[in-house]
């Protein structure tokens, strides 16, 4: 690790303040992705400003139509909430399998949004469920908050403070793992709620991102069969040595079909 | 817990310490004042040296030296030395490039070692580190075995021009080609024995400590070998004295052959600790094990099955391009030759068999030994031509496999090895049993009516263990012996201390030797302890590897309880007043037979330590035994390994739904320990059929899976319960009937599992590892087919 | 930089003045001499360096040492009874022969004991799926599955047991 100044603020304002203070300066959540890639020097940081202690970031609620997890929540904890468990069944169960116990005891729902892994797991549950990002200056819809490769709307020293989750009328998250990393080689979020329905694919591309023509089909009849024949591009996905891009468009197809099938109580 | 012990699954005595925190792994000793030693490694994987600059990173913090190729040359540093030398098809020794611990004007691998950097502190050490300026002048690599000897390949050593070590052969070539000539089928196989990593889960690792009081070094090292390791650093790169270095292989989390070599980073550290006159510790991290341990197999083979047309096998061809890497690894020669060509015929009565290997120099990590070196490749060859050729001919695989297996023995085969011992068909019998093949006609339908594709490989493997005969392993090349030695230390009162110069590093030799050796001397098993691991308390040693621990350090110490016992005799004829013709030792007591005369063996240890009442003029005090043991024969493990797979068509995802093996290692000591070196083995087996596979970038020789992220490691939920069970049949040749089951596990199941996935899927071959991509490919090829 | 962290291992309170970059592997390791906690990798995927982060199994080697300031940190060292004896998980891996090298096995165990109270009632199949953050080169799981089966349910006993005595 290259050296490094750390600072442990106690209220989300002191944060932000310490965050502005150095510039390159970085929040760390969990740090189950960060601390690897300083260990390695992979990357750098003058300062890191440490979350951990914002018990205020640490909140989950449920209301009527809505689900609002704090950003400063780890996996574990979604996993195990009993509002999640009632309002959003499949959030809890996503979050029962991202990474492994360990991983999800120390990561965060705002570190993993923040950090946007293109095979991260709550991207694609983000970006289905039509979830807003709340941060210390403003509230980003999800379709405008992943913009790229680990690279997100958020702008230096802005923090995640909570993402609000519309309560759909049904959904599912299916996921094939990368055999080494136990990543999602390719996970589909499908979704059907307020109207409209959502696909929204993670582990695939340089980002998460939504499959429109399956929506649409979708949106006609909410049923396996009706996206059995839609065509999934290979451009544009990862080729990598663990899957082709036209492999990952038939698992895309493969695994929306399966999310359809088990958002409908099928298993 | 009472004697015998031989036979009973008594838990290790090992187990309390490494359960709490207590064991004692080379990182967890420290050294007061140590510095940390960091290696700077190539980022290419072929490069000139132009220059190094060192001055700016000799400034930096807390840097205590630097050393280079340079400095290593000027000191007379050797070389790092291989151990077996293979003469090739033409008479001549193979090539022998110089491997050197510190690269020399020149980097062949992608983190070949350019220099040491020893720090104060580790941090301190990297941030120097990143200071060296080395200007490489990057020249092409070449990484596949397949493009070594292509014309225009990049060469890699001068004196090698075509990047080959050798060409070796062994069989009868013109009795094959004119039995081939006949054959009424042959099957043909072409295919490449995946290159792995061996990954034991404690990273490599070495603290060397030098004293100018006595100008004496002590090495830890993560090392299955501490003699050998000391031998070959000693003797034949540092130049030191032998008496003057103590290694101590304490803790080893594993080890899988790659712990077995002589590695550049021990042994530059122990020269270094002398230079900068203070400890110095190195610990690979895992990133850098990758490119800095010895890698496994990377073969490209052609194969071919002659058989006559009732199935009778006639003959067997095979040409073998192996992967050396960059460097001659310790014992990198003998792998794809002696111990891989020499198993060809398996269990079968193959009459001719012709084997030729072509092992070439590529720019990536050096290829040795990995959990079964040789033979889990020449399993793979004999098993994927037997199954595929069965399937060819419509004939069981079962059947076709009785029909050609051997049942008399001792069996000579045609590739050099003389079989003593086996029931070949006891183990298959038994596999199918608790496989229940009978069944599983109807389970494919079920899986069938559930879209999914299910199938069965087999795989009957045999192996040859208890490395070596001497005689036998220096006529093939070795340049050591390959004996092993043993000491039995009775304490006066009464307890033992046993020093073997094997080495457990998961194995619990420290229970089973102790069980051996409770048996042997009538006293519990509480009462005896087993060392192992350190020069400096073992007369000596050649260490464990290729399953042959208890064969041939089992048996050594068994040499040396005969010495006790003998001496025993000796000293209660004494005392009891008779001739030590007329003793008798049974359960730990000498007894006259037919009188009332009798002393315990702890009353016999006492009074060769107190010799008060004692046969002074003819007899040592002491009850203290050496012994070195060498075998008359390799051993012949052999089983039958099932395997049954379910296929998910849609992703190609593949799932072990069971696997059974049986296995015949000899008499067993301690089934527990037993069982589990066998699911050991399984996972490492498994693991390179469906899911390991080293992957380097053929145009820049950069190694794709270096870490965990790429290199899948096979975990809980990739593996299903196992299914073992063993006959014996005992070994015929040494004291304890013992034949070794270390690594039979990979040996036999990468054949099984192929086997399977190929009868699932309906087709003649698919490539290793077989992950749900290659699977889902090969379904959409045949389809595309139809 | 330095920085000063408190925190309570196997029960003791410990505070070091240390560099921020210090892993809670390091400082266990190498400030507190508990070398039971073992690190196997680099990149958070081999689970040997496991201990328990306010009774959460957590990969020490991940874990900025700072990160676990106030908190209550567990090791494979603190775990034993009061006169040594095993932990009924350390049991079951010793009955079931579910180690081998040893070097996996503190890490194993640990995650081990929060899945068994997470799970007291888990299948084979559970067991395998939540001991995924852990590897091991030597049993081929077979045993360590074994293990916590017998582990966890040994452990409800012990809580049924107290909780009625």
């Amino acid at each position: 690790m290259h050296t490094f100044d750390y600072h442990r603020p106690a209220t989300l304002k002191d944060a932000v303040a310490l965050l502005k203070k150095t510039e390159n300066a970085r929040p760390l959540a969990g740090g189950q992705s960060l601390t690897p890639a300083l260990k390695m020097r992979l990357a750098q940081t003058p300062a890191l400003v440490d979350l951990g202690a914002l018990e205020e970031l640490r909140t989950i609620k449920l209301e009527a139509a809505v689900l609002t997890i704090g950003a400063g929540v780890r996996h574990s904890e979604v996993a195990e909430s009993k509002d999640v468990k009632i309002g959003l069944p499949v959030l809890a169960k996503l979050a029962a399998h991202i990474g492994d116990r360990q991983v999800r005891n120390m990561g965060t729902l705002g570190g993993s949004l923040a950090n946007n892994d293109p095979a991260a797991d709550y991207p694609a549950a983000v970006l289905a469920l039509s979830a807003t990002i709340h941060t210390n200056r403003r509230s980003i819809p999800a379709d405008k908050f992943f913009t790229g490769l680990y690279e997100t709307a958020l702008k230096p020293g802005e923090i995640i403070t909570s993402v609000e989750f519309p309560l759909p009328k049904r959904a599912a998250y299916v996921k094939f793992k990368q055999p080494a990393s136990r990543f999602a080689l390719v996970g589909v979020f499908v979704s059907e709620g307020g109207g409209q329905v959502r696909v929204a694919v993670t582990g695939a591309a340089n980002s998460v991102f939504r499959l429109k023509d399956m929506e649409k089909k979708l949106g006609e009849k909410f049923a396996p069969e009706a996206i059995a024949k839609v065509k999934v591009s290979a451009d544009k996905l990862n080729s990598d040595l663990h899957a082709a891009a036209d492999y990952r468009a038939h698992l895309i197809s493969v695994l929306a079909q399966r999310a359809v099938g088990e958002a409908l109580g099928g298993k | 817990m009472n004697a015998p012990y031989i036979g009973q699954s008594i838990k290790r005595k090992e187990d309390q310490r490494f359960l709490t925190g207590g064991g004692t792994y080379t990182d967890d000793v420290s050294a007061v004042n140590q510095t940390h030693a960091y290696f700077l490694r190539s980022p290419h994987a072929h490069a000139n040296i132009r220059s190094i600059r060192l001055d700016q990173a000799r400034a930096a913090p807390g840097v205590v030296g630097i050393f280079t190729g340079a400095d290593l040359a000027a000191a007379k540093v050797g070389t790092l030395p291989c151990g077996w030398l293979i003469t090739d098809v033409n008479g001549q020794p193979m090539k022998e490039p110089p491997h050197p611990c510190l690269a020399q004007g020149k980097v062949r691998h992608v983190g070949d070692q350019v220099a040491v950097v020893i720090a104060e502190t580790l941090n301190q050490a990297k941030d120097a580190a990143a200071l060296i300026e080395v200007d490489y002048d990057v020249l092409p690599a070449v990484v596949n075995a397949a493009d070594a000897r292509k014309p225009g390949a990049a060469v890699l050593h001068d004196g090698v021009p075509d990047n080959t070590s050798y060409v070796w052969a062994l069989g009868a070539k013109d009795a094959v080609d004119k039995a081939f000539a006949t054959a009424k089928h042959v099957t043909t196989l072409e295919f490449i024995n995946n290159r792995l990593i061996p990954n034991a889960i404690e990273p490599r690792a070495a603290l060397a400590q030098y004293s100018r009081a006595d100008d004496s070094y002590t090495v830890h090292v993560a090392n299955q070998n501490p003699h050998v390791e000391r031998l070959l650093m000693t003797a034949f790169v540092l130049g030191l004295p032998e008496h003057k270095v103590r290694v101590i292989a304490p803790d080893v989390g594993g080890g899988f052959g790659s712990k077995i070599f002589l590695y550049a980073e021990e042994t530059v550290i122990t020269w270094a600790a002398k230079q900068v006159n203070r400890p110095v510790k190195w610990v690979c991290e895992r990133s850098d094990s990758f490119l800095a341990d010895a890698h496994g197999r990377d073969h490209v083979t052609k194969a071919e099955l002659a058989l006559d047309k009732n199935g009778t096998f006639l003959a067997m061809r095979v040409q073998t391009t192996a992967n050396l890497g960059a460097y001659l690894s310790t014992f990198a020669s003998s792998v794809p030759t002696i111990l891989y060509a020499t198993l060809l015929a398996g269990q079968y009565t193959t009459p001719a068999i012709y084997c030729e290997v072509t092992a070439v120099f590529t720019n990536t990590v050096p290829v040795d030994a990995y959990r079964g070196a040789g033979r889990p490749e020449a399993t793979y060859v004999v098993e994927r031509l037997v199954e595929t050729a069965a399937r060819e001919m419509n004939i069981s695989p079962a059947e076709l496999r009785r029909k050609n297996s051997i049942t008399q023995f001792p069996y000579q085969t045609p590739v050099a090895l003389c079989y003593d011992t086996g029931n070949y068909e006891a183990t298959l019998a038994q596999a199918m049993k608790l496989a229940d093949v009978a069944g599983f006609e109807a389970r494919r339908k079920q899986a069938a009516d559930r879209g999914k594709l299910r199938g069965l490989g087999y795989s009957t493997y045999i192996e040859a263990c208890g490395l070596a005969p001497s005689n036998i392993a220096g006529a093939l090349g070795a340049r050591a012996g390959l004996y092993e030695a043993g000491e039995v230390r009775f304490h006066p009162t009464g307890t033992v201390s046993v020093f073997t110069g094997s080495h457990s590093h998961g194995q619990g030799h420290e229970t089973t030797f102790a069980q051996v050796v409770a048996d042997k001397l009538g006293i519990p098993v509480e009462n005896v302890d087993v060392v192992h691991g350190d020069t400096g308390r073992i007369p000596f040693g050649m260490g464990t590897y290729g399953s042959r621990s208890l064969a041939v350090g089992g048996s050594a110490i068994m040499k040396a309880l005969d010495k006790i016992i003998a001496k025993g005799k000796k000293i209660a004829a004494h005392l009891l007043e008779a001739s030590d013709t007329d003793i008798e030792f049974k359960d730990g007591v000498f007894s006259v037979p037919g009188t009332e005369k009798k002393k315990t063996i702890g009353e016999v240890a006492f009074a060769a330590y107190v010799p008060h009442n004692y046969p002074l003029d003819k007899l040592e005090p002491g009850l203290n035994e050496q012994a070195f043991y060498d075998p008359t024969n390799f051993t012949y493990p052999a089983g039958s390994h099932i395997c049954e797979v379910e296929i998910d068509p849609d992703t190609g995802a593949t799932k072990v739904i069971n696997f059974t093996a049986v296995d015949d290692f000899g008499n067993v000591i301690n089934p527990m320990i037993v069982e589990g070196q066998v699911h050991g083995g399984l996972a490492q087996g498994i693991g390179q059929a469906l899911l390991e596979g080293c992957v380097y970038d053929a145009a820049s020789g950069q190694l794709l899976t270096g870490s965990y992220m790429d290199y899948a490691m096979p975990r809980a939920d990739d593996l299903p319960s196992f299914t073992v069970d063993t006959r014996v049949t005992a070994c015929t040749h040494n004291p304890l009937g013992v034949k070794g089951c270390g690594e039979a596990g990979a040996i036999g199941s990468p054949a099984a599992v192929i086997n399977a996935i190929t009868d699932a899927l309906g087709v003649k071959d698919i490539a290793m590892p077989a992950t749900a991509q290659t699977v889902w490919r090969t379904l959409q090829s045949k389809s595309k087919k139809k | 930089m330095t920085v000063s962290v408190s925190l309570t291992v196997n029960g003791k309170a410990v505070t070091a003045d240390i560099d921020p970059r210090t892993l809670l592997a390091q400082l266990l390791r190498e400030n507190l001499h508990l070398t039971g906690t073992h690190i196997g990798c680099d990149t958070g995927q081999c689970g040997a360096c496991t201990v328990h982060l306010n009774g959460r199994a957590v990969k020490a080697c991940n874990l900025l040492a700072v990160q676990a300031h106030g908190a209550n940190v567990t090791t494979i060292e603190g775990i034993c009874g009061a006169h040594g004896e095993l932990h009924p998980m350390q049991a079951a891996f010793r009955e079931h022969h579910g180690l081998q090298c040893g070097f996996c096995t503190p890490g194993m165990v640990m995650n081990a004991i929060e899945l068994a109270q997470k799970h007291p009632n888990a299948n084979e199949a559970t067991v395998r799926a939540e001991l995924d953050g852990n590897l091991c080169r030597c049993t081929g799981y077979h045993n360590i599955v074994k293990a916590v089966l017998a582990g966890a349910a040994d452990m409800s006993k012990s809580v049924n047991n107290s909780v009625k005595g």
